[in-house]
């Protein structure tokens, strides 16, 4: 592979998520928003976008999802996407699927959109609605969803997992082949932002988690020929840190609403991380030389046990936020790994959260933090 | 791995919905592109997933292989038959 770089050991990103809003009518406590939302005022419009596209596909990048907040909360959602498509990228919508009718997704279609995600919160409607605090979300979802199919666009279903849907994770998969998915995500909670502020109400159980594991194995044979299931594992309970981003800096960028550019979305929980903005900088500078694309490139950073890790070009010390949130250190390793200090806290933590008896949500974004309580699912 | 474990190949393939062909300048390699993969080919591969539009049988594709590339067309149709069974696991390949 030729690099296109002159600093040596520095490769191309490959996706750029874009923010395009903060704005959405859902409120998952999971959200991977930032407590502190963008204004729908310091959006950046849709010739910025553009601008954006191209320089991110002149520096390498061959794939660029369109999320939020909900996409299609933007007016201008279709000349965006239609932006995107025309830089030459592989372009996904992720999207709840609210907001967004079939005359819009047609166009979409037409306009070359290559692929649509759709958030599904749980197999039955009451607690669906419940879980994103939106009355009436899950059935138009499985309508939104049909529409996708009888497009002929291919669809992924992405359903976050914690304590109040894990013990249905078996029937999650098969909702995701009915309705006609080719691709299904089974991501469990990732602690950062709203979801560790909601950790308490969230946490599975260490032997619900292993059961969701063995039932993904047991049943993925079943769906061999038509669906393709991809987990994300729950490090709270893991031995090993999962590989962050590919790595800090390596395969991916965020670009904010207001056009802050990221290595991951919750980076800027990182104190003293400086990031740069699109309104400012070309997206080539910001990749080669922004101080938060530079803080935890590479190994030179590393503290023990991970400096001297054979693991460590494969993990690359796990998440930076995680360590941060845990160890209140973003330099030290990732407290997933067991070799990290705090190991053994961080699953103390997970295992008293767990045990929390009633699911009481702060829910993202919502003005008054209308709480509300869910039945524990066993 | 016995014949009745092997994926079944369509007679006339296509790249599945959401998944397409794209040459990428900055690496100067042909990628196959698709829900959060990215597949980078090597050599006669991009050649072969040309040619995979839904209207050519698998005996076509080899054939226009064999025209292209002076190897023996036994083992044309072997390498094709291997990367198509490859990419129909990966459900990146569906019938036309």
């Amino acid at each position: 592979m030729t690099t296109p770089f002159a600093v040596a050991g520095l490769t191309a990103p490959l996706g750029l998520l874009a923010e395009l809003t903060h704005r959405c009518p859902l409120a998952c406590p999971y959200c991977s928003n930032p407590l502190t939302l963008d204004d729908r005022s310091d959006e950046l419009d849709a010739a910025t976008w553009a601008r954006v596209f191209c320089e991110a596909a002149a520096l390498g990048v061959l794939q660029v999802h369109l999320s939020g907040g909900e996409p299609a909360s933007r007016r201008d959602l279709v000349e965006i996407a239609a932006a995107a498509h025309a830089a030459g990228l592989y372009t996904n919508l992720i999207t709840s699927g609210i907001g967004l009718d079939v005359a819009r997704l047609t166009r979409l279609k037409e306009l070359g959109l290559d692929h649509v995600q759709l958030s599904v919160q749980d197999v039955e409607a009451a607690s669906a609605d419940r879980i994103a605090d939106y009355s009436g979300a899950h059935t138009r979802k499985l309508s939104f969803a049909r529409s996708v199919t009888e497009l002929g666009l291919a669809l992924t279903v992405n359903v976050v997992i914690h304590r109040a849907n894990i013990d249905r994770v078996a029937a999650l998969v098969e909702l995701a082949a009915m309705l006609g998915a080719g691709r299904v995500e089974i991501a469990h909670a990732q602690y950062y932002g709203w979801a560790l502020r909601n950790r308490s109400a969230l946490m599975p159980t260490r032997e619900q988690v292993a059961r969701a594991m063995q039932d993904v194995e047991q049943i993925r044979p079943h769906y061999a020929d038509r669906l393709s299931i991809d987990l994300v594992v729950p490090d709270y309970y893991a031995r090993r840190p999962k590989a962050c981003m590919g790595g800090w800096a390596r395969r991916s960028l965020n670009v904010t609403p207001s056009g802050r550019v990221l290595p991951c979305h919750a980076a800027e929980t990182i104190p003293g991380l400086r990031f740069w903005s699109v309104r400012e900088h070309s997206l080539r500078s910001i990749w080669t030389e922004s101080p938060a694309f530079q803080a935890f490139r590479g190994s030179d950073w590393m503290a023990e046990p991970c400096r001297t890790c054979e693991l460590r070009g494969e993990d690359f010390g796990g998440c930076r936020c995680q360590a941060l949130a845990i160890a209140g250190d973003a330099r030290a390793t990732d407290p997933a790994c067991e070799l990290s200090p705090h190991h053994a806290r961080m699953l103390a933590l997970a295992e008293q959260d767990s045990t929390d008896a009633e699911i009481r949500y702060t829910y993202r974004g919502r003005r008054l933090h209308a709480d509300a309580i869910a039945t524990p699912s066993r | 791995m016995p014949d009745s474990d092997l994926p079944k190949l369509p007679d006339r393939p296509r790249l599945a919905p959401g998944v397409r062909l794209h040459f990428d300048t900055t690496r100067d390699a042909w990628v196959l592109l698709g829900p959060e993969r990215v597949i980078e080919t090597e050599g006669p591969a991009s050649e072969i997933l040309r040619r995979c539009d839904g209207s050519r049988t698998i005996d076509q594709i080899v054939d226009d292989l064999a025209s292209l590339y002076t190897a023996d067309r036994t083992e044309i149709a072997s390498d094709v038959t291997d990367m198509l069974r490859e990419l129909v696991t990966k459900r990146m390949l569906v019938a036309g």
